[in-house]
Formats: C-alpha cells, sequence, structure tokens
C-alpha cells in the first residue's frame, strides 16, 4: 500500500483518517508482577492482595520472572528486539492506585520497534512493548456519571492491583476503522496463540485505547484525540468512525481540534471530553530506585523464541495452501482461531477432501475445540461420499449431524439407513427431462438467457427426487441440455 | 563507655547461664523507667512483649538449645521499621495508629538470634533531620546533655543506647542518621554498604540512599549486629546476592600497612575542635603502622546540593502513598481531592512538607533536567573522585559530624544550616558506600566527637579494622 492511497475511510471525499493504538493487555501469569499474590480475574474483592499489592510502608517490588518472560513472547511474536531496560515510576494520585505511582517502563521499554500485518499486505508498526503493573479497580457509587467526582461513595478492589500489563503502542500508521479492528483482532489472535494473555476485552484483561486525528491528504499530522473506555472490537470501529467525524466537522466549519483525552460513550454513540491536555497529570517519571535494571541475555531471548508456537498468520498461511482457500477468507481465519487446522491437515492425511474439509470444519465445529471428537478419517469418508457424487451437499450435513451426534461413524452406513442413495447422472437426467417438458414456458425463458427461469425447474426436479439429485449435477445438466 | 554491658557480653552470659534475659532486660527496664521521661528515646516500650521475648530465651538456654548470637540482647528500633502487630509510625502524625501485618527482614533476623526488642525510637519525622527536633511526638533529648540534641534522624535509637535503655539498637541513614547522632552520642554507628543490608520492611525516605545499620557502645558489637542484620534478601530487589561478611574476624588484625586517606580538599565548616580530633586519629593510625595518604575529593563540594534534590525527588514519589485511602490518618472530606489535601496537610509537619514540595518541583515537567537530572550527574562525579581515592588510600578519615552535640532550637529555624550536619557524611551514601562514626575522645562543652572511617563498595572488613584501632587508640 502506497502511503497516498485513498482507503474507504468512512469520511468526505480528501480527508485522511489516522490512528494509532495503545492496548493493554493483562498477562496470563500465576502471581502479580512485584508480588507472590494470585493474579486471578473473578475471586472475591481484596483477597489476592498482599503490602506490596497495597504498597503499604516498607514494602518492596521483587520483578516476576515469568511475566517478564510473557512479555518477551510479546514483543518476539510481534517482531520487536528485546533490549536491555529499566523501570520507571509514574507519579499521580488516585485511590486505586496504591503507592500514588505505577512502576512502568519509560524511555527504555523491553521491546521495541516491531510490526504486525493486516490483510492486504498492510504493515502496521509497534513502537514498543513494554511492562507495567495494573491499577486496582474503582467502582463508584451514587452520582449521575459513575465517575468518582459528584459520587457518594467509592469501593475499591485491590485484586487487579499489580497485576502484570503489557502496553502495545502502535505508531500511527492505521487509516480505517476496519484496519483497526482488523489489528486488535489480530493481535489478540497472537497473544492467545502464545499464552501471553486470555485477551479477553469484556473482562478487562485486553482495552484499547485509539489515538485519532485527521487531516487532508498530503499534510502533515493533525492534532490527536485520545479516546478511551473502548470496550469491544465493535465499539473501537464506532468510536473511531464517530471521533474522526467530529474532527472533520470541526476542521470544515473553520474550528481547531484540541489536544485532549475523550471518553467513548457506547450507549449514546459519542465520544466527551475527559481532560483537556492542560489539565493533564506532570507525572514526574524518574527511575525506580527500588528494581535494578533488566538485561534479559541473548541465551534466554533465543529460548523464549526458539518455544513460540507457529503464529496464526503463519497458520492461515500454510492452512489456505492445503485447501485452496483464499487466506485471507473467513473459513480460513475462523478455523485457524479455533486452532481446528490441524485437524483439517489430518482429515486431509485420512484421504478427504481438503476443500470440502475446511468448509465442514468452518460451518460445523464451532463448538468442537481444537481437537474434535469426530475422528477425522470419519469426515474424510463423508467428503470421498461428496466428491464420488454419493450425498448431496444437503444430505452430507444432514450425515455429518449424526456422526458429531454419536462422536463418530461410518458416513455410508448412516447414509444408507437414512435413505440416502446415491442417484446417478443417468437417472438425474431423466427427472431433468421430465421437469422440462412439465414446466415449458420457464425452459422457454432459461434458454432465453433467463438465468432465474431455471429455480423452478430444479425445484421440481428436487421435489420429484425426494432431494437425493445432487444439486450441482442438475445445474451442469441443464446448461448442457441449453448448449450454454 | 564501660558503664553498660555490651551486646557480646550480654550475649554470652545469657548463654552460659550466667544471668538470665528477663534480668537484663529488668536492668534496661529499670533505666528506662529511670531516665525515659527525660530523654523521650522511645515512641513506645514494648515492655509486656520483651518480657515474654526475654522469658522464652531464657527457657532456650535451659533446654540446652542454641540462644542465638544476640540471647537476650536488648535491642532498640527505630520507628521507621515494620514491627508485626506494633504501631509503627515514623514519627509522624499521618501513620499515627498504625500497625503493619509484617517484620522488616532486619527485624525478622535480629529476633532470630534471639535479640530482645525493649521499643521503637524517636526520630526525626520520616527520617528528615538533623536533631529529631522534626519529630510530631516532641524532641529526644541526648542523655549526656539534656539541654542539647542527640542528633538524627535516629536521635531517638542513639539516645536509647547511650542511656543505657538497650545494649545496641537500629537506625537508618540516608545521609547521615546513624553516623552523626552516632557521634552526636559517643557512640559507634555503622552505616552499611548500599544493599548489605536488607531494606524490606523499612519505611522509605529517599530508596537509593536508605540504609539500617548498627549503634553499639563498641566497635565489637557494631560488627556483631552488622553481621547477623546483612546478607541477601530475595525480597529487596537492591540487595546484594551475597552471604554478610566477617566483620568480627577482622578486628584484630590492626592496621599496619593500611593506606589511610587523609582528604586535603575537605570542605570547610567543621570546628576546631572536631578537626583537632581527627588529626589525633590520623596520629594514632600512624602510630599503630598505616601510611597516611592525601588524596582530593574535588565533587565533594556539590554533594549537599545535590543530595537535597535526589533525597527529596524519592522522598516525594516515597510519601504520596499517605493519602488517607487505605491506612493511617484521613481527614474526612466531601471530594477526593480535598481529602488528600486535607489528610497530607494536617498529617506531615513542616520540614516533610518543605522536601516534599522540593522533590516535586525537581522532579516537575521543564525543571527535571536542570535540577534532579543534573544532581545525578553530580552523583556519578562523587563516585568517580571515591574510586580514584580508593586507587590510593584503602580508607579515608573524616569527621562524622561538624560540630558537637548542639543546643536545641538552635538550628531550628534555618533549615539550611541543620542540613549542613550532614555535609560529611552524604557523600558516602550518594556513592552507595559504607562508612562509620567511631568515638574519639572529647571535644568542645566536655561533649563526645567522632571520627568517621569511610571505605569502599563492600570494604566494611577493612573499614572495621581501622575502627578498632582507633577504639584501642583512644
Amino acid at each position: 500500500m502506497s502511503a497516498g492511497e485513498k482507503l474507504d475511510n468512512g469520511l468526505p471525499d480528501g480527508w485522511e483518517l489516522v490512528v494509532g493504538l495503545e492496548v493493554h493487555v493483562e498477562l496470563a501469569t500465576t502471581t502479580k508482577l512485584f508480588s507472590a499474590s494470585p493474579n486471578r480475574f473473578g475471586d472475591e474483592p481484596n483477597t489476592n492482595i498482599d503490602p506490596v499489592t497495597l504498597g503499604l510502608p516498607g514494602a518492596l517490588p521483587v520483578l516476576n520472572e515469568q511475566a517478564v518472560e510473557l512479555a518477551m513472547r510479546i514483543g518476539l511474536a510481534l517482531n520487536c528486539r528485546v533490549q536491555p531496560c529499566t523501570f520507571h515510576r509514574k507519579n499521580y494520585f488516585y485511590p486505586d492506585l496504591p503507592k500514588a505511582y505505577q512502576i512502568s517502563q519509560y524511555d527504555q521499554p523491553l521491546n521495541v520497534d516491531g510490526h504486525l500485518m493486516l490483510p492486504g499486505n498492510v504493515r502496521i508498526d509497534v513502537e514498543r512493548a513494554h511492562l507495567e503493573e495494573d491499577t486496582g479497580k474503582s467502582t463508584h457509587f451514587g452520582g449521575a456519571s459513575g465517575r468518582i467526582h459528584g459520587s457518594e461513595y467509592s469501593l475499591i478492589d485491590f485484586n487487579r492491583a499489580g497485576v502484570p500489563l503489557v502496553e502495545i503502542v502502535s505508531r500511527p500508521d492505521i487509516r480505517t476503522p476496519d484496519q483497526a479492528r482488523q489489528y486488535v483482532n489480530e493481535l489478540r489472535a497472537i497473544l492467545v496463540a502464545i499464552g501471553a494473555s486470555d485477551a479477553k476485552m469484556e473482562e478487562g484483561s485486553m482495552r484499547c485505547d485509539a489515538n485519532v486525528s485527521v487531516r487532508r491528504y498530503g499534510d502533515p499530522l493533525g492534532t490527536r484525540c485520545e479516546i478511551k473506555n473502548v470496550n469491544s472490537v465493535r465499539s473501537l470501529g464506532r468510536a473511531i468512525e464517530y471521533e474522526a467525524r467530529r474532527q472533520v466537522d470541526i476542521l470544515e466549519t473553520g474550528g481547531a481540534i484540541r489536544q485532549e483525552t475523550r471518553h467513548w460513550d457506547d450507549a449514546d454513540g459519542r465520544t466527551h471530553t475527559l481532560r483537556t491536555k492542560e489539565d493533564a497529570d506532570d507525572y514526574r517519571y524518574f527511575l525506580e530506585p527500588d528494581l535494578v535494571p533488566l538485561a534479559p541475555d541473548a541465551a534466554w531471548v533465543e529460548r523464549v523464541r526458539a518455544a513460540l508456537p507457529v503464529l496464526p498468520a503463519d497458520r492461515r498461511a500454510a492452512l489456505a495452501a492445503l485447501t485452496g482457500a483464499d487466506v485471507e477468507g473467513e473459513a480460513v481465519s475462523v478455523v485457524v482461531e479455533r486452532g481446528q487446522e490441524n485437524y483439517v491437515r489430518a482429515v486431509v492425511d485420512a484421504g478427504g477432501e481438503a476443500a470440502r474439509a475446511l468448509v465442514w470444519v468452518q460451518q460445523s465445529f464451532a463448538d468442537e475445540g481444537d481437537s474434535p471428537r469426530l475422528p477425522a478419517g470419519d469426515l474424510a469418508a463423508l467428503t470421498v461420499m461428496e466428491r464420488e457424487g454419493k450425498l448431496t451437499a444437503t444430505q452430507a450435513k444432514t450425515v455429518l449431524g449424526d456422526m458429531l451426534a454419536r462422536g463418530g461413524g461410518d458416513p455410508r452406513t448412516i447414509a444408507a439407513s437414512r435413505g440416502f442413495e446415491a442417484l446417478d447422472t443417468s437417472a438425474i437426467a431423466q427427472f431433468v427431462e421430465d421437469a422440462i417438458a412439465a414446466q415449458p414456458d420457464a425452459w422457454a425463458k432459461y434458454c432465453a438467457g433467463e438465468e432465474k427461469a431455471a429455480g423452478a425447474i430444479v425445484g421440481s426436479i428436487m421435489k420429484a427426487s425426494k432431494g437425493k439429485a445432487d444439486g450441482k449435477v442438475v445445474t451442469i445438466l441443464l446448461q448442457k441440455r441449453r448448449g450454454s | 563507655m564501660a558503664e553498660f554491658p555490651t551486646v557480646s557480653s550480654i550475649a554470652a552470659d545469657v548463654a552460659a547461664g550466667r544471668t538470665t534475659a528477663r534480668d537484663v532486660l529488668d536492668a534496661h527496664l529499670a533505666r528506662i523507667d529511670a531516665r525515659e521521661g527525660e530523654v523521650h528515646a522511645f515512641n513506645l516500650v514494648m515492655r509486656e512483649r520483651a518480657m515474654a521475648v526475654a522469658t522464652e530465651v531464657d527457657a532456650r538456654v535451659r533446654r540446652g538449645e542454641n540462644p542465638g548470637r544476640l540471647a537476650g540482647v536488648p535491642i532498640a528500633l527505630k520507628d521507621n521499621m515494620c514491627t508485626r502487630g506494633v504501631e509503627t509510625t515514623c514519627s509522624s502524625r499521618i501513620l499515627e495508629g498504625w500497625k503493619p501485618p509484617y517484620d522488616a527482614t532486619t527485624v525478622q533476623k535480629l529476633a532470630a538470634e534471639g535479640a530482645v526488642f525493649v521499643g521503637k525510637t524517636n526520630l526525626d519525622e520520616f527520617a528528615m533531620g538533623s536533631s529529631t527536633e522534626n519529630s510530631a511526638f516532641g524532641p529526644t533529648r541526648n542523655p549526656l546533655d539534656t539541654s542539647r540534641v542527640p542528633g538524627g534522624s535516629s536521635g531517638g535509637s542513639a539516645a536509647a543506647v547511650a542511656a543505657g535503655f538497650a545494649a545496641g539498637s537500629l537506625g537508618s541513614d540516608t545521609g547521615g542518621s546513624i553516623r552523626q547522632p552516632a557521634a552526636l552520642c559517643g557512640l559507634v554507628g555503622v552505616k552499611p554498604t548500599y544493599g548489605l543490608v536488607s531494606r524490606y520492611g523499612l519505611v522509605a525516605f529517599a530508596s537509593s540512599l536508605d540504609q539500617i545499620g548498627p549503634f553499639t557502645h563498641t566497635v565489637e558489637d557494631a560488627a556483631i549486629l552488622t553481621e547477623v542484620i546483612a546478607g541477601h534478601d530475595p525480597l529487596d530487589s537492591t540487595s546484594i546476592p551475597q552471604p554478610a561478611p566477617d566483620l568480627v574476624g577482622a578486628l584484630g588484625a590492626g592496621v599496619k600497612g593500611l593506606r589511610i586517606g587523609r582528604v586535603a580538599d575537605l570542605p570547610e565548616g567543621a570546628d576546631p575542635d572536631v578537626l583537632a580530633r581527627l588529626d589525633a586519629a590520623l596520629e594514632a593510625l600512624a602510630r599503630a603502622g598505616a601510611t597516611i595518604i592525601d588524596v582530593t575529593l574535588p565533587s565533594l563540594s556539590f554533594a549537599l546540593t545535590a543530595y537535597y534534590l535526589i533525597a527529596p525527588a524519592e522522598a516525594s514519589s516515597n510519601l504520596a502513598r499517605y493519602d488517607g485511602v487505605r491506612y493511617g490518618r484521613r481527614v474526612a472530606a466531601g471530594d477526593i481531592n480535598t481529602m488528600y489535601a486535607d489528610t497530607r496537610e494536617a498529617g506531615f509537619g513542616d520540614e516533610v512538607k518543605r522536601r516534599i514540595m522540593l522533590g516535586t518541583y525537581a522532579l516537575s515537567a521543564g525543571y527535571y533536567d536542570a535540577y534532579y537530572g543534573k544532581a545525578l550527574k553530580v552523583r556519578r562525579l562523587i563516585a568517580d573522585d571515591f574510586a580514584r581515592a580508593y586507587a590510593k588510600a584503602d580508607v579515608i578519615l573524616t569527621p562524622t559530624s561538624p560540630s558537637v552535640a548542639f543546643r536545641f532550637g538552635s538550628k531550628t529555624d534555618d533549615p539550611l544550616a541543620m542540613y549542613l550536619c550532614d555535609i560529611f557524611t552524604i557523600p558516602t551514601n550518594l556513592a552507595g558506600h559504607p562508612a562509620m562514626s567511631v568515638p574519639f575522645g572529647i571535644g568542645q562543652d566536655n561533649m563526645p566527637v567522632g571520627v568517621q572511617v569511610l571505605a569502599p563498595t563492600l570494604g566494611e572488613a577493612t573499614m572495621f579494622r581501622v575502627a578498632a584501632e582507633l577504639e584501642r587508640a583512644v
């Protein structure tokens, strides 16, 4: 993609959308980033706590090696360079931040200069992926806004405080709401595949802030607004669309964009000012004196790299190559997301039809997980029956349903017991002749090039054959008879 | 100072059954009863707990079990070290009543060796001060002359040992808070190498400078306590990953062949009586076979300035957690920002507020490079200066404090004059090196003078050798 190429970004002609994403993911560690308390979602509030988590006087942080390793895994999966790094304190007051500073990484993050590929060979650069600790979770009661100001009281759950996060910061390379969604989906697929995070936006283990600006093509970058409180991939697209449109409207009427943080309200579908640049905190970053620099040695980095599983993009490419399907198509991405491509491969190895196996797995294995119960040989036999014309697609689906319900079975036996017999081509040809004779008007229209007219003829053939005629064969015979 | 029993003699006598931990404790409690009202060394005397622990130590001795290296030794703890279930205040209203749910690592280590904690000692609020006059609970008096300060910030820990309330005590030293009060109270005080002693459970003032160390009457006692509290702690990431050093074994080695550094460009400000005692100490070491060598430390004149940017900067962050949300004092208010402001206004004293403001400013956007950033550069220059000096000398001798113990109120209206008390002690904290103060005679007004022995990183054994020689020579 060239920089000047105009994409469908939903904006009026001449406007370019520029988006960078900051994605926070909670790491799937056993314990917290700096203490031995469990890192577990959904427990009774304030049970996974300790002096370090609560920031009690005298408590000191000790870095969790497993968190470092998972963060390195993320960096390497995103093609980052893993480098010696340090931790800083980010100072600000908020009730759910127990020490009144967050331990984060500032000018020397663990992972830098990576990238992620989107469909259409679109490359989104990843500036950095750094380690930091999560805050506690506040819930504000009373008052209208659900925010701390104006509320009557607030409750804080410190179970989440100190949970390890990796913040993945993209460069402003995203140009359409679709790309933003694709980026987050792809990132999530990678995080799950490498076991770094369960990456559930609905549970908050993956959170996404969007830096949105617009400009006329060819102009320098516009002033950006940061959009917070985006809680689903769908909302991300909506929030970016709304925000970009808001900015274009202001600029087209001669106004200027104010740099600010805005809150996405999913219910009313708008963004609202949260704070302006002027009242933003001065975080007074400085090197965290309670921790020492972290310098993963080359051997460790290489061990982590070597242990990385095959990433979703490579898995999709392999599955597409195996089945002849579109690498960016839904079937390939769905089956890879479910981790079922090895099963498809097993079906093929058992003599099955790759393309049909992919379709059946996509359509009928949504609840099966990455190791379906149905023996691969049974599905292979089903696809062979289809290829040989012994089952129509509709019949095959019914047979597969029976096989899944029973956890396996010979499709030939099931088809026979259901009375699904193969109609050979000569039998179908007779049905075709009968149908043409019965509906001369429809036949005349079809011969005159009106493709829709075939519907009535095919319908009567299916009825007469009690569904045993293969639709594809019928269509081929009709086309032959017409001479097309 | 033979008037009170030492750590080593108490531990030996208790272990051998020549006396009991209860008798030792009673003698110390009797002195507390007699003089604590006047001295005010303690924020809390742990009478009941101490009796229970002493009784347990005696039972262990009777059962023939090893009662530990500190069997029955009464120890006082600076009230910025966490003690499980026992109020830990940092002499601040903001922590008044707070009981930690855990023990500091140093506290655990002392307890494991049979020490008996007699109380939590007074300090300048959050260890910020040089006279213990900044305590929210009133000043501590110097037991040698109660019209004078004991020094600070560990003034209570120094006074407790000087008054015979405890055989030894722990203080914390961020810019001289062990060594200066040790000098002013006629005691041995040690600031170990940064990372030699765990900071886990020490309420932080300035994390990159804070270090725990002992007060004792003798160099041997200081060596014993340092050995007990030193060693790697997995709960402190800045803890040096190696076992505690052998210090007691180094005490008798003498100083023959050692090179003692005399700072040719020592910053001005020390009183003549103090400088006279330093010269006498150098002469004593020369007589004992050491070589006196001149070294220069040109960056030393910037140390105080750098320290008063770095320490407050870290403090502004370390003390931000006292916000009234989770523990300690809370002043209720209608909204969160007012609650923060009112709580901190009521909870912190003037010196703490002064340093929080100074530190916040030094770290602020637009000022970081000019203040905090520049101070970090000075810190590196000081370390470089020391490295050059230690290429020529094994240890360096300086005064500990510019003067003997001063009278109450003489510096309270002038923060800069108070800050100058630490001019000779601060550089070692910035460099992360060990240093200790050893009593070396009497100065003005019949008050004790301390001489400071400085050593490079993990140079404790040599430092203690020199200190032991000074103790023999005085």
